[in-house]
């Protein structure tokens, strides 16, 4: 049986709260949202909070809506609200798309936009989609909030920008016209974390391609970011030869490692296939076709 | 720390650890042990309650995280009696074997009929997708899931009928 060691608890009722509570209860507590990337490290006893600092409560921090140009999303928005939210279906379809294949239903129901970015675990799903879309974070501590490139975020496996002290309050993504998005992953079996998984965006100007996004995950991608890829899309038609070399390029320049999801050839092939496959269905859909 | 919870519909109230996980909450604390407790990893859904409606994996919540909430088991889905129709659907289409995942399943199941009464085998394959069977090879739970949902809209259907002729004289 997986026990965790022992902590103290507490309930924030307001971000202010989780805020000073983090000061009051010092550098080994910690802010538990889903809990289900921070308590299964918790019975490993991977993870040691002195104290949990629980912000279920604030459902204020769950929401989507739109703002001007931009999609916002609370930190406290589960995985499960994120798929079924129309908003985010017809602006960023590539969240549903990664959405679908993050974990299971049960663990969507509970596992929170903001604790995932904030686990930033090396194959997380969602660091690779807000990064293709350019998003970005807004942190909140003691000395008042600042926001943050999603591509600046994530500091290596498990370090992020959120400094002690403070807690992750909203994702923004800027809408776009005429542009597409889609994800894909290849997992062992379902509800696996991803052997490999690529997310584009297409912005198109004609039919040449006036921005990309390429987000990649699992396989050792500097902020989960293919940009020798997106570098080289800019400006380029919009044709399938341009995104099999995009997709040769991005599995060049990524750093997989060899594990029980396989060898580094076969996930670097996956990485050329999927970003080739994911820049045509958002090519697809920026054009209005699917 | 004391927590209140409501288990079944009945208000509990317990002092608890705080690192106490909601599964051994219910089944150590409550002794309602048909919440079973299988891999402890989050993959298996044997653990498998309704938190405020919502089927959850119970051994990766705390059950302090469940004060305030209301949680729903397996014990509290037969309506005395009488079963739930997601109970009756896995004993006529043999939806078990060993019965270990049972319980998981049969709360997944009864979340998913409350929110779509008419599922198709793909949804309900979906809806179950966290969850191991180790016996069935899950077309027996397929068709136990699909049953339900036919006899419940059967019996709407009736309820409708039934209401019609109420009112026309
Ligand atoms: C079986 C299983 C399979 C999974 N498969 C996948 C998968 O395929 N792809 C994928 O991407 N993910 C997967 N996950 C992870 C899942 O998406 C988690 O829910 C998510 O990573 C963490 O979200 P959480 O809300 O549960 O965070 P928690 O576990 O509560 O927190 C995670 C970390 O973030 C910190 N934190 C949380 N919220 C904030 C905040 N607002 N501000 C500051 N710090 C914060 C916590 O202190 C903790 O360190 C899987 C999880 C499980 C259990
Ligand atoms: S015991 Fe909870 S998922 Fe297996
Ligand atoms: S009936 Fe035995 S595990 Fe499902």
């Amino acid at each position: 049986m997986q026990v965790p060691a022992q902590f103290a608890y507490e309930k924030a009722t307001s971000v202010d709260d989780a805020i000073e509570l983090l000061a009051r209860h010092g550098p080994e507590s910690l802010i538990v949202a889903g809990g289900h990337s921070l308590i299964p490290m918790m019975k490993l006893r991977l993870a040691e909070p002195s104290t949990l600092i629980d912000i279920n409560g604030l459902t204020d921090l769950d929401y989507i809506r739109v703002e001007g140009d931009q999609v916002r999303l609370g930190a406290m928005t589960r995985h499960a609200t994120v798929l079924e939210s129309a908003v985010v279906r017809e602006h960023f379809p590539i969240l549903p798309d990664a959405e679908r294949t993050i974990a299971d239903p049960l663990v969507r129901n509970r596992g929170t936009v903001g604790g995932s970015l904030c686990q930033a675990d090396p194959s997380e799903d969602l660091s690779a989609a807000f990064s293709a879309l350019r998003a970005d974070v807004v942190i909140r501590g003691a000395e008042g909030q600042r926001v943050v490139p999603v591509r600046e975020f994530h500091h290596g496996p498990y370090e992020t920008a959120v400094a002690h002290g403070e807690l992750l309050i909203e994702v923004r993504v800027p809408i776009r016209t005429r542009t597409g998005s889609a994800y894909q992953k290849v997992e062992r079996r379902a509800g696996d974390w991803a052997v490999a998984s690529a997310g584009s965006v297409v912005s198109l100007d004609g039919d040449t391609v006036a921005e990309a996004g390429i987000g990649l995950t699992a396989v050792g991608a500097s902020h989960f970011v293919a940009a020798e890829a997106e570098d080289a899309l800019r400006g380029r038609p919009a044709t399938d030869e341009a995104f099999t070399e995009a997709g040769r390029i991005a599995a060049e320049h990524c750093a997989p490692s060899a594990d029980q999801r396989g060898p580094v050839d076969y996930k670097r092939a996956l990485v050329a296939e999927l970003v080739a496959r994911t820049l045509q269905r958002a090519t697809a859909r920026a054009r209005g076709e699917a | 720390m004391e927590i209140t919870v409501r288990v079944n519909g009945e208000q509990v109230v317990r002092d608890v650890e705080p690192r106490l996980l909601l599964t051994h909450f219910l089944r150590d604390e409550l002794r309602l042990t048909g919440t079973h407790w299988g891999c402890d990893t989050t993959n298996c859904g044997a653990c498998v309650v309704r938190l405020d409606g919502s089927p959850v994996k119970s051994c990766t919540v705390l059950a302090v995280m469940a004060d305030g909430a209301s949680v729903d088991t397996v014990e509290g889905l037969a309506h005395g009696a009488e079963l739930d129709p997601v109970q009756e659907g896995f004993v006529t289409c043999h939806g078990l074997q060993c019965g270990f995942c049972t319980p998981g399943m049969l709360m997944t199941s009864r979340a998913l009929l409350d929110r779509d009464p008419d599922p198709s085998p793909q949804a309900i394959r979906e809806a179950i997708s966290g969850q191991v069977c180790r016996c069935t090879g899950y077309e027996n739970i397929v068709r136990a899931v699909r049953w339900a949902a036919e006899k419940e809209t059967a019996e709407e259907t009736a309820e409708k009928e039934a209401s019609k002729e109420e009112v026309t004289p």
